[in-house]
Order: C-alpha cells, then sequence, then structure tokens
C-alpha cells in the first residue's frame, strides 16, 4: 500500500530523514515513535506531499507520489490529520467536516459520509454549527479525524492524536481508528510519543531515532526491554 | 433636519462605494494577506475600458458588464504573474510589487488614454428626487448605486456562505496548509479571490467615474477612503468594510456640509485615528486565540 524507499529529507544542513525505507501492507496499522525530532512528523509531511524530499521514493498503491502537490495526493486516498488537529476555527464544526469530502464529486455519497461521522462522535453532531474555536482539545482531535474519514481514504496519516488528551478521549479515538481498519480496511501510520497508546492498536511499530529507522518491529508485544527504555520510555 | 437629512443620504451613497473598494481589499487581505494598494488603479483601468465603450456608442449596460468582465480577468492575471511569486515572502515584498504595479497601470493607462479626465455617463438622473417641495440629495442613480452595491453584497454572502466554492475559499484563506491536505486546490482559490475582488473594484469604478471623472490618478482618493473603510472595519471583516464604509461615508459628508469641503481628507484621518484609539484592531475585529 504505502513504500517508502530510501527516503532522504533535510533542512538545510540538518538531515531530518536519513535513508529511511517502510513499507505498510494494506489494512494494517503502523506505529511510528521516537523521541522529539526524531523524524515522525517529517515522514507524514513528506508523505503527505507538504515537504520535499531530497532523495529516496515514495509510493502509494504502487504509484509514484513524490512530487505531487499536497492537495493531488490527498486526491489519491490519502489524509492527514496534522499535529495539534489542524481543524480550521473559524470554520464551523459542520463546514470543517464537509471540506474533508468536497474533493469528491459524489455530492450524495459525501452526505452520507458526514451523517456517519456524527454517528461516529455524537458530540460533534450537538455542536455541528459552532465554530471549531469553541472546541475542547479532544473534540477538536474527533473532528479532524471525522474530517479525514470523511473522504473515504485508503491511507492515513496521525500526528499525535494523544497530545494533551485525557485517557478515555484517547481510547476513543484508538477505537475508532481500529474500527476504520477492521471495517474499512483503511491503513493507518499512527505517529506517537504516546507509545502505549499507539502500540495498543498497532500491527506493528517503528521506532525512529535521528531520523534513521532504529527498530521495526513486528510484534508489538515483543518490545525489547531494552529498547523500551532507551527509545520510548516506559 | 432638513440639511442632515440631506447629508446622510449624500454620505450612504458615496459610503456605498467607499465600502465597495473597502469590500475588494478586504477580499485579497483575507486570502493573501496582502494589502492591494494597486486595487485604485486596477478599477481605474476597467472604469477606462467602460468609458472607452460609451465613446464608441456602447449602452451603459454593455460598458459596466465590460468592466466588471475586464475586472474579473484583471484581478486573476494580476495574482497568477505579479502576486503569485511574492506570496508567503516577507510582507514588504508585496507592499512594493503592489505599489510598482499602482505606477505601472497609471503610467500606461495615461499612455494609452492621455492624462485629460473624462467625464462618464450615469446609469440614471443625477437630479434629486422632491418631496414636498423640497429637493433631497438623493437622486434615481444614488438609488441604484445603492442597489448595485446591497446586491453585490448579498451575491458575495451568498457565495462564501452557502455554497461549496465559498467554502473552499474560506479554508484556503483561513489555513492554506491545512486546506491542501483536505484536497483543495489553493493556488485557484487565491487566484479566484482576486479575480473577485477586483470585480467588486471594477464596479465601484463605474458607479463612482460619474462624480470624480475618469483620469489615470482619478480615483486615487476612492482607494484611500476604501482603504480607511477598511481598517476602519478591521482589514478581516467584510461586515466591518460595509460598516466601515458608510461610517466614513457619512462622516465625511457632515464635515463637508458644516465644516467645510477642503478639509474631507482631514476629517477621514480624525474618524480613522478616533476608532483606532477606541479599537486597535478596527470595530469587527475578532481576536481568536490560535495554537501556534
Amino acid at each position: 500500500m504505502l513504500e517508502i524507499k530510501d527516503l532522504v529529507v533535510t533542512y538545510g544542513a540538518v538531515r531530518a530523514l536519513d535513508r529511511v525505507s517502510i513499507e505498510m501492507p494494506a489494512g494494517s496499522i503502523t506505529a511510528v515513535l521516537g523521541a522529539n525530532g526524531a523524524g515522525k512528523s517529517t515522514l507524514l509531511r513528506t508523505v503527505s506531499g507538504l515537504v520535499r524530499s531530497r532523495a529516496g521514493q515514495i509510493t502509494v498503491d504502487g504509484r509514484d507520489v513524490g512530487r505531487l502537490p499536497a492537495e493531488e495526493i490527498t486526491r489519491l486516498g490519502v489524509a492527514h490529520v496534522p499535529e495539534n488537529s489542524g481543524v480550521i476555527l473559524e470554520l464551523t464544526v459542520a463546514e470543517n467536516l464537509r471540506l474533508g469530502g468536497l474533493w469528491r464529486r459524489d455530492k450524495a455519497a459525501l452526505q452520507q459520509q458526514i451523517a456517519a461521522m456524527y454517528e461516529l462522535f455524537p458530540l460533534l453532531a450537538e455542536r455541528r454549527g459552532r465554530v471549531a474555536a469553541t472546541l475542547s482539545g479532544g473534540e477538536r482531535q474527533m473532528l479532524a479525524l471525522g474530517r479525514a474519514l470523511v473522504g473515504r481514504p485508503r491511507l492515513l496519516l496521525v500526528d499525535e492524536p494523544s497530545l494533551g488528551l485525557a485517557p478515555r478521549v484517547v481510547a476513543q479515538l484508538m477505537g475508532v481508528l481500529r474500527r476504520q481498519r477492521d471495517e474499512h480496511g483503511l491503513t493507518v501510520v499512527l505517529v506517537e510519543q504516546n507509545a502505549r497508546s499507539a502500540l495498543s492498536i498497532a500491527d506493528r511499530a517503528i521506532v525512529l531515532n535521528l531520523g534513521a529507522v532504529a527498530a521495526d518491529l513486528d510484534q508489538t508485544e515483543a518490545v525489547d526491554e531494552r529498547l523500551r527504555h532507551a527509545y520510548l520510555g516506559f | 433636519m432638513v440639511r442632515f437629512l440631506n447629508l446622510t443620504l449624500s454620505g450612504v451613497t458615496s459610503g456605498m462605494v467607499f465600502a465597495t473598494v473597502a469590500l475588494a481589499l478586504v477580499l485579497i487581505w483575507r486570502a493573501t494577506r496582502i494589502v492591494n494598494f494597486a486595487q485604485g488603479a486596477m478599477l481605474m483601468v476597467t472604469t477606462f475600458l467602460a468609458w472607452t465603450v460609451v465613446q464608441h456608442g456602447g449602452s451603459y449596460w454593455v460598458a459596466l458588464a465590460v468592466a466588471l468582465a475586464a475586472g474579473l480577468v484583471l484581478g486573476a492575471v494580476v495574482e497568477r504573474i505579479v502576486i503569485r511569486p511574492v506570496e508567503n515572502k516577507p510582507p514588504l515584498n508585496a507592499v512594493i510589487v503592489t505599489l510598482g504595479l499602482f505606477v505601472l497601470l497609471e503610467a500606461g493607462a495615461g499612455m494609452i488614454w492621455g492624462n485629460q479626465p473624462h467625464s462618464y455617463p450615469p446609469a440614471f438622473t443625477i437630479k434629486g428626487f422632491t418631496v414636498g417641495g423640497t429637493r433631497l440629495l438623493l437622486s434615481p442613480f444614488d438609488l441604484f448605486v445603492i442597489g448595485a452595491v446591497a446586491m453585490v453584497m448579498v451575491v458575495l454572502t451568498v457565495l462564501f456562505r452557502r455554497t461549496d466554492v465559498g467554502l473552499k475559499l474560506r479554508s484556503a484563506a483561513f489555513a492554506p496548509e491545512v486546506s491542501r491536505l483536505l484536497g483543495v486546490r489553493v493556488g485557484r482559490m487565491l487566484t479566484l479571490g482576486w479575480a473577485l475582488a477586483s470585480l467588486v473594484g471594477a464596479l465601484a469604478g463605474v458607479l463612482i467615474a460619474p462624480s470624480v471623472f475618469v483620469g489615470p490618478s482619478q480615483f486615487d482618493s476612492i482607494l484611500v477612503f476604501g482603504f480607511t473603510a477598511a481598517v476602519i472595519g478591521g482589514l478581516d471583516s467584510p461586515i466591518g468594510a460595509v460598516v466601515g464604509g458608510l461610517l466614513l461615508g457619512c462622516a465625511l459628508s457632515y464635515v463637508s456640509g458644516y465644516l467645510s469641503s477642503d478639509i474631507v481628507t482631514l476629517g477621514a484621518f480624525a474618524v480613522l485615528i478616533a476608532v483606532l484609539m477606541v479599537r486597535p484592531n478596527g470595530l469587527f475585529a475578532v481576536t481568536t486565540g490560535r495554537r501556534v
């Protein structure tokens, strides 16, 4: 589904990603873990086209997306929930949701998707007419996730959804991701500092350290003690 | 009392035109965080085109349509060719570029059409209505101006609030990066935003032309008043632009009626300073906390 090969991203003299290679099969949830500055967000931003790579290849379903602009990558079915949710504060909940699926021409299906999201997140339904600036952190994450799902993506990139949220909300969000994978075959790349919650749903974990893959763990239960201590902090 | 009423009526009419120019500036500011100092020169060019149509025997309405269409095209072309390279660059770059465009357009218009101001016909008579033997400072043409501007405002509001294109325009303006992640073609939206703003400006040009005449630098003061109105309203708010325009129009009308028409510009500054002292961000500025 998503194939990353020898990806190099630089910010000036700094190598944010250094020959990263990862393959993610369809319908899998991959947790990307690592400390601040490890290159986790850069990885997502490069896949979704916000950051240009210096070298390497990114293919989605066999199609090279490395040189496509972000809006065209989205139209291939890649959704990216950025750090801090990225909800547009000036727009209402309903407008934010609608935006997520506007690029699809099928307006009837869009209505259905929006209704499905209101079912998934009843809180959003109650607040549909309010501007997003009035939402709490958890509600914003729900809105951001719902907005991404409205476009019926095949690949979902989520950047630190649990940041600053109550454990109950985090569990709800993780549950939604798991169900999307199980029911719709969604492929998820989940960047997290909160390793525990990410590992609770991930099929596989990748640990980034200083821009390079430090560990690629197929079986998340088997996270080695030392590794856990060194990179994950628990 | 009649005098006050008359001054108010004439203030509202000119205020509507200021509001239109202010709206053109606000639309661009919201979309690209650029103050378009070339707006006055752009609407001068479109008004000259309309004037040329009238000179060649075209009707008022054909000329108006030509001006509006030219405004749409000019706005899009200016964004694509002149503004695109300075978007997301230090703000001073855009200031210099729009000022340069202003000089270029005025000089170019002088070479094509000459520097003499020309008269421009109104759509309807500018003779005021008479009520009970009193002549009002409100003519059928003034009513047309008010109606046309009000209609444009309604259309823009519906476009921005009720349509998917409007939603995309707003999202591209508020959060360009996130919008791209949602599949919005932000570049196209910016072009469309400039085109719409320039269309609104073109309307203002044709409406004000009968009173200021058509010449390369005849519309400079309109830009100053429009900018003042936009700042009074908060630069970010379309409603603020309209209210700012009306406030300014009335204030200037009272200044010229009760004091002296020589100090009208001074009056504009007085209003601007007074508003900014009370509300430094303008009357309709919304301060939303943003995480960065």
